[in-house]
């Protein structure tokens, strides 16, 4: 944990070296989500709800999964960016150090020009939750924690099968982006919503539903039934992560390097 | 004349050779057209009040959109003009007996083209075949058919002299994030490639309406499914090619200015 600390300072050192350019990506990286929330409050506007959800609901729908987005984009951008660690060769010199290959990966790249998206989501959930008649519980607050961390999880375990697929590949997939842009965009809706075997698919497998439409439901008091199986469900990203480790650790057995 | 066309040649199969690229692009673009016709679906489904645009078109608006993404995106990438101005290595170009505004002009059409080629034929064809709500409609008639080739081919020209000026723009600033996406996230927004304009509200609309980015995007799709008559798509065709002229000219006048005062960088 302490290394981990130092590659983050490390490299925050870093890109502060260029600062015009790191101030100008960050409020470019605020204006992105605000366009795409601008757009789902023009819809709100015109249609006034969709399927019976509220425009507030789903502002707080797109808010955790743009947070959880923002921060696994900050964190373990080094999975998304390993094509090149392993093309290049350089994964090899991770090998040899004593320490584990996932936390070194993680460190070698921080985008904190995210943080631009990070405000941007806090803005909305703020708004949403502003607005938003919940009688706020300590069970609820909690809940709220682990649906933005279960969503991290998510995000960073795709990251890192990416980045496994890459050890055989060599090259990056683009594959990979169906289920971290497109899981986001559509995570922005509550899920049910859409076609059913869309929610089968990113409830049970890929659980993007578990990180906000399930533990949602319990937050505005919708839920029906045990209140504290719909509190848990974001668990169910910490399990997502774990077949994903472990396939992060196969990989690595079966890496052959490319040489330099 | 011919120096282009061969520039052009030559992008377009250096583009053709990135296939696998080109099979992810297309899986990613399916997935995002299906989503977001099922998210369209969902509003429409309860609103008891007449809409501006009806889901059979915005249907076919999303599908064109992700279908011809290559021609519409503002924000189409090539690092190597960055590379060049930034780098130094403009003074190559310099020396070469042509025109650099043609040359980057036809170099920009080529990629663009080289990957809606590799991308649109499979998409069409699937959303062609999907079920109901979801497939994508034959326009409603030829003449239709054919102004929205016409109008998308210009669309294209319009795209292409605007991400001309966004390259120009580098000579002045020398550091192309930044300032570029923003300029890429607004032109986009306005083109409707995040919500179709008909859906915005009228003070937006307005806006949109006075910029170019409009006619990229938004205008061919709604030709093609005859929400805009074909009446008013000939004038609309003939307002893009006044936007064309006006920003090639500006691009072109821009450039000379840049030229006249440029540093090269390095050594």
């Amino acid at each position: 944990m302490r290394l981990y600390m130092h590659y983050l300072a490390i490299q925050f050192k870093s890109q502060m070296q260029y600062r015009t350019s790191f101030w100008l990506l960050t409020v470019g990286q605020f204006f992105i989500p605000f366009s795409v929330f601008a757009g789902l409050y023009f819809m709100f506007e015109r249609f006034g709800q969709v399927q019976g959800w509220s425009f507030y609901e789903v502002a707080l729908c797109f808010a955790v999964i743009h947070l959880a987005f923002s921060f696994s984009e900050c964190f373990s951008r080094g999975f998304d960016a390993f094509s090149t660690l392993v093309g290049s060769g350089d994964f090899d010199r991770l090998l040899v150090r004593p320490r584990t290959t996932a936390l070194q990966v993680l460190g070698s790249k921080f985008e904190f020009t995210r943080f631009g998206r990070l405000l941007q989501s806090c803005l909305v959930l703020a708004v949403a939750l502003i607005h938003l008649p919940v009688a706020w519980t300590a069970a609820k607050a909690v809940t709220m924690l682990l649906m933005v961390t279960s969503g991290v999880m998510i995000f960073t375990g795709i990251f890192m099968l990416a980045a496994t697929l890459c050890f055989w590949t060599i090259e990056g997939l683009e594959i990979a982006n169906i289920f971290t842009d497109g899981g986001r965009e559509m995570a922005q809706y509550p899920l049910n919503i859409y076609q059913k075997w869309v929610t089968v698919f990113f409830t049970f497998i890929i659980p993007f539903g578990c990180v906000n439409y399930l533990p949602m439901l319990y937050i505005l008091g919708r839920a029906d039934g045990n209140g504290i199986l719909y509190m848990l469900t974001p668990l169910a990203g910490f399990a997502f992560m774990l077949p994903c480790v472990l396939v992060w650790q196969f990989g690595v057995r079966h890496y052959r390097s490319t040489g330099s | 004349m011919n120096a282009y066309l061969s520039v052009w040649r030559l992008r377009f199969i250096n583009g053709m050779q990135y296939r696998a690229a080109a099979y992810a692009g297309m899986a990613t673009q399916l997935f995002f057209g299906l989503v977001f016709i099922m998210i369209f679906v969902a509003f429409y489904q309860h609103s008891t009040q007449e809409q501006p645009i009806s889901l059979k078109d915005v249907i076919s608006y999303t599908w064109l959109q992700q279908i011809f993404l290559a021609f519409i995106m503002l924000w189409f990438r090539d690092n190597e003009i960055f590379q060049l101005i930034t780098g130094g290595n403009i003074a190559y170009e310099l020396c070469r007996p042509c025109g650099i505004y043609e040359f980057w002009f036809s170099k920009l059409l080529a990629q663009r083209v080289s990957s809606a080629a590799l991308r649109c034929f499979p998409i069409l064809i699937v959303a062609f075949l999907l079920p109901r709500p979801y497939r994508l409609q034959l326009p409603p008639s030829l003449t239709a058919g054919l102004l929205f080739v016409v109008s998308l081919l210009l669309g294209l020209l319009v795209v292409v002299s605007i991400s001309m000026l966004i390259y120009i723009s580098v000579f002045w600033t020398m550091s192309p994030v930044g300032s570029t996406l923003l300029i890429a996230v607004a032109g986009e927004f306005f083109a409707g490639l995040v919500i179709p304009v008909p859906l915005m509200p009228a003070w937006l609309q307005q806006i949109a309406n006075a910029l170019p980015f409009r006619w990229t995007a938004d205008f061919p799709f709604r030709v093609y499914s005859g929400q805009i008559p074909q009446a008013e798509a000939l004038w609309g065709i003939l307002i893009q090619l006044l936007w064309l002229a006006a920003l090639v000219g500006f691009g072109r006048w821009s450039l000379h200015r840049a030229l006249r005062q440029v540093v090269v960088q390095g050594g």
